[in-house]
């Protein structure tokens, strides 16, 4: 006995490849797999032949010859007569820089300003919301080149820190600020200061297990440690004591004026500076966003019902309301970290030596190299825009409501 | 009985006391500001904070405003009358005011052409975003591109009408074939459209030049604000059939379609804007043979088109899935193939589901039309960092500048947003 739908035996028609659904997505397939390969075959040969025109070929062999140029901000040791690759590296470093940097910060404006959204103070609501909207509205270019001229035109020179009566000082003694970029000191580590490091990281090991043991006491016997005060006393007391004992192992370089410029200390230059808080501060307004979606997303019945349990408002906070909020608020926070990595190429417009800067600007200009530039910096943002979106998987599927 | 109880009570009152006013403290501003300003000691110490921020940026802003020049002939001169008191140059604005609209290249007496162009955007756009208009409106919309070519760039009218030609020849073979099958009126009508603009190529060719009622103007002219309008418009309005599709294509149950699409949108994701314009300046033109010189306008087209279309394909995809199953199945039961299902039952609910993501794409586009300054590209940020600053006359005036460039783009995005606002309210069709 046969059914209407049972297809007839042995009888392939041509007409089958269209009509027929077992066939017609094979035809389908095809088809896209011709074309592919016909746009593929196109751009290729016109691309080879265009480069036999102009006499050029695909070759990464630029990359050891000396790159013949000074970047000023740099994390490893580096000097004109370095190779291209090693510019590459220290542009790779720099992005990664002022990404992290610029991530750290933007976190904290965007949940403080997104918490403060939420306030019942009509006049810090509104001007958060108005923070939030300006920032959102004005791109993000504008806001580098912005804050790049008022560093550039409101700060000091240097020059201005010189004489008896210096129009401008230093905070502290420590920082100096001026139109070239902010001077910080930097640590000289001294013998003995390994010692002084080792017993800060033993300490902040030793406030978890501390922690932990509260919570285990609590459980086991309902005992409750104060947690607040002990962890502070042990982050500092052993590593004083250990920066005394040892002679004051590490010292400060602090930056002096010489000549015409500060010398001494770390320079973190004006582009960078610009970059840093404009991809902060333009990122912390979209924080704020998802903060406070993320804090409303969490029903109310959730914050009654704690507060039924007789939990005070603090625990309610941070027993109920944040871990679910934090499910809601971490998946767009760190597509806003891609972001603040992907905008970071906007470090060009400020001469910030980024990987842009230097792979995909002095370096593709001096070499003509285009072709192999270009995907060398595409290659780069993939694989770390790759990796984090595998992070993110994987705490999604860790975070992910557990139904049964 | 009543006379006893009323005799046996000694009062009774037979009017209601009018009702007191409510003590000073708990009605009016008093009220507001006591739960709004200083709930707590926090909040108000909150609230002081808050106004003193105020105050000092408006302390600094509001005579800085209000002190501005207009119409001076260069910083220094504005310095000199200007003698120390705190105040703005806006003289550089009313100077330079077409160059920062039209770019320094674009010539001075074709001013009006990108003008009518911009406000007859307006009537095109009107009937697409408010749909209360009358329909007939949409027969503008339809034009308005090759008018909008047309008035830009100038030059023979027979470009724009032939084009215009094509696409309506192919909008009529898809209306006549398309009841019979989605396939054969959509490739029917692609294959007219390219019947047409080839055969008036031919024409073209032939009496190029002599019929330019308009003065031809080379795109690489064009600049200023109207760089970033034109940018922003044509990609986004471009981006959203490519987002359709490769949302659909990123759905489809054929392993090679999905599998083109999701490379083709991680690999765009994947990557900033700024190698993407890379790639239209310096390596784009390796893939094209040598004799189609695609301009620097067009490339730059392509390539920001691609990028939004991968974000706007993501939005949709979301959209997709957000539609519970039962919809797809209705779509199934009712005997509707693939094409008929996705327009008139899929696609219509999940669109509407992605209007705020497709606007907050769109917004953040327009934004990053300001990019192309890097590539050497004189939209309004590269004027600003270009000729006006390097200029002798205005070397220096940073925030009025750049203040100006910020007031246009957040007129424009916050606007756009506030419309996508009202837009999801306008279509809210479920109960609540």
């Amino acid at each position: 006995m046969t059914t209407l739908s049972d297809p007839p035996q042995g009888s392939f028609r041509l007409s089958m490849l269209i009509y027929d659904t077992r066939y017609r997505s094979l035809t389908f397939q095809a088809i896209a797999a011709i074309l592919l390969a016909l746009a593929i075959w196109y751009l290729g040969s016109n691309l080879i032949q265009n480069l036999r025109v102009q006499g050029l070929d695909i070759a990464y062999d630029f990359l050891v010859d000396p790159a013949g140029y000074d970047i000023n901000q740099t994390l490893i040791e580096y000097d004109s007569q370095s190779a291209h690759w090693r510019a590459a590296i220290v542009g790779i470093l720099n992005t990664l820089l002022v990404a992290f940097l610029a991530c750290v910060t933007a976190t904290v404006f965007g949940v403080f300003a997104g918490v403060l959204r939420l306030s019942n103070n009509w006049l810090v609501r509104k001007l958060m919301s108005f923070y939030v909207e300006i920032f959102r509205n004005i791109p993000v270019l504008i806001w580098i080149l912005i804050i790049f001229f008022i560093m550039i035109a409101v700060m000091p020179a240097p020059r201005a820190f010189r004489g008896d009566e210096p129009d401008a000082t230093m905070l502290l003694g420590l920082f100096a600020f001026t139109n070239r970029g902010v001077y910080i000191p930097a640590p000289v580590w001294g013998p003995g200061s390994l010692v002084v490091v080792a017993t800060f990281v033993a300490s902040i090991i030793g406030i978890f297990a501390y922690r932990r043991y509260a919570t285990k006491l609590l459980y086991d016997t309902g005992r409750l440690l104060p947690t607040g005060w002990p962890s502070l006393v042990i982050l500092i007391v052993p590593t004083l004591l250990v920066f005394f004992i040892m002679g004051r192992p590490i010292g400060l370089d602090v930056p002096e004026l010489g000549g015409f410029n500060f010398r001494g200390g770390i320079q973190v230059g004006a582009p960078l500076i610009a970059l840093w808080f404009a991809l902060s501060i333009y990122t912390g307004a979209f924080i704020a966003e998802n903060v406070r979606a993320g804090i409303q997303a969490v029903s109310r019945g959730q914050t009654e019902a704690a507060a039924a349990l007789g939990l005070r408002p603090g625990r309610v906070m941070k027993l109920v309301v944040l871990p679910q909020a934090l499910r809601v608020i971490i998946p767009p926070l760190i597509s806003q970290y891609l972001n603040i990595t992907k905008n970071s190429s906007l470090a060009i417009a400020v001469g910030y030596a980024d990987i842009t800067a230097t792979l995909g600007g002095i370096t593709l200009n001096q070499t003509g190299r285009a072709i192999e530039c270009v995907l060398l910096l595409m290659l780069f943002y993939l694989t770390i825009s790759l990796t984090i979106s595998a992070v993110m998987n994987v705490y999604n599927n860790s975070v992910k409501l557990k139904e049964r | 009985m009543s006379d006893t109880h009323a005799q046996s009570v000694a009062f009774v009152r037979d009017t209601e006391i009018p009702s007191a006013p409510p003590p000073y403290a708990a009605t009016g501003p008093v009220k507001w500001m006591r739960e709004n300003l200083f709930a707590t000691h926090a909040n108000g110490a909150l609230t002081l904070i808050a106004l003193y921020v105020i105050w000092y940026v408006l302390s600094g802003a509001v005579p800085w405003i209000f002190n501005g020049l207009w119409n001076t002939s260069s910083l220094s001169e504005c310095r000199e009358v200007l003698d120390g008191t705190v105040g703005a140059c806006f003289s550089v604005l009313t100077e330079r005011w077409n160059q920062l609209l039209f770019g320094f290249q674009y010539p001075e007496e074709y001013y009006w052409r990108p003008t009518l162009a911009f406000l007859l955007l307006g009537v095109a756009a009107a009937p697409v975003l408010f749909f209360d208009l009358p329909r007939k409106m949409l027969a503008f919309t339809a034009i308005y591109p090759f008018v909008a070519y047309w008035l830009i760039w100038g030059g023979t009218m027979l470009t724009p009408i032939v084009a215009f030609l094509g696409v309506a020849a192919g909008a009529m073979v898809y209306k006549r074939f398309v009841t019979g099958s989605f396939a054969l009126g959509f490739f029917g009508g692609i294959f007219a459209a390219f019947v047409v603009w080839n055969l008036g190529g031919f024409l073209i060719s032939d009496t190029a030049s002599d019929t330019a009622m308009l003065g031809a103007v080379p795109s690489r002219d064009l600049g200023g604000f109207m760089l970033n309008m034109m940018l922003g418009v044509t990609c986004v309005s471009l981006s959203i059939p490519i987002g359709i599709a490769l949302a659909l294509g990123r759905q489809s149950s054929m392993p090679l379609i999905k599998w083109i699409c999701v490379v083709f949108i991680e690999f765009i994701r994947g990557v900033p804007l700024i190698t993407l314009l890379f790639v239209a300046s310096v390596m784009l033109a390796y893939f094209f043979p040598p004799e189609s010189s695609l301009d620097l306008f067009l490339r730059v087209v392509i390539m920001i088109t691609m990028f939004s279309g991968a974000y706007i394909a993501e939005v949709i995809r979301g959209g997709l899935a957000a539609l519970p199953k039962g919809q797809y199945e209705a779509a199934d039961s009712l005997g509707l193939d693939y094409a008929q299902a996705m327009r008139l039952i899929i696609l219509p609910q999940a669109l509407k589901i992605s209007i705020p993501g497709i606007v907050n794409i769109a917004v953040g586009l327009f934004k990053d039309t300001t990019l192309v300054s890097v590539i050497g590209m004189f939209d309004i940020v590269g004027m600003i960092r270009g000729p006006i600053l390097a200029s002798t006359e205005w070397n220096g005036v940073y925030w009025e500048l750049l203040g100006f460039a910020s007031v246009l783009f957040f007129i424009v995005c916050y606007g756009i947003s506030q419309y996508s606002q009202w837009l999801e309210r306008r279509l809210a069709t479920d109960h609540r």
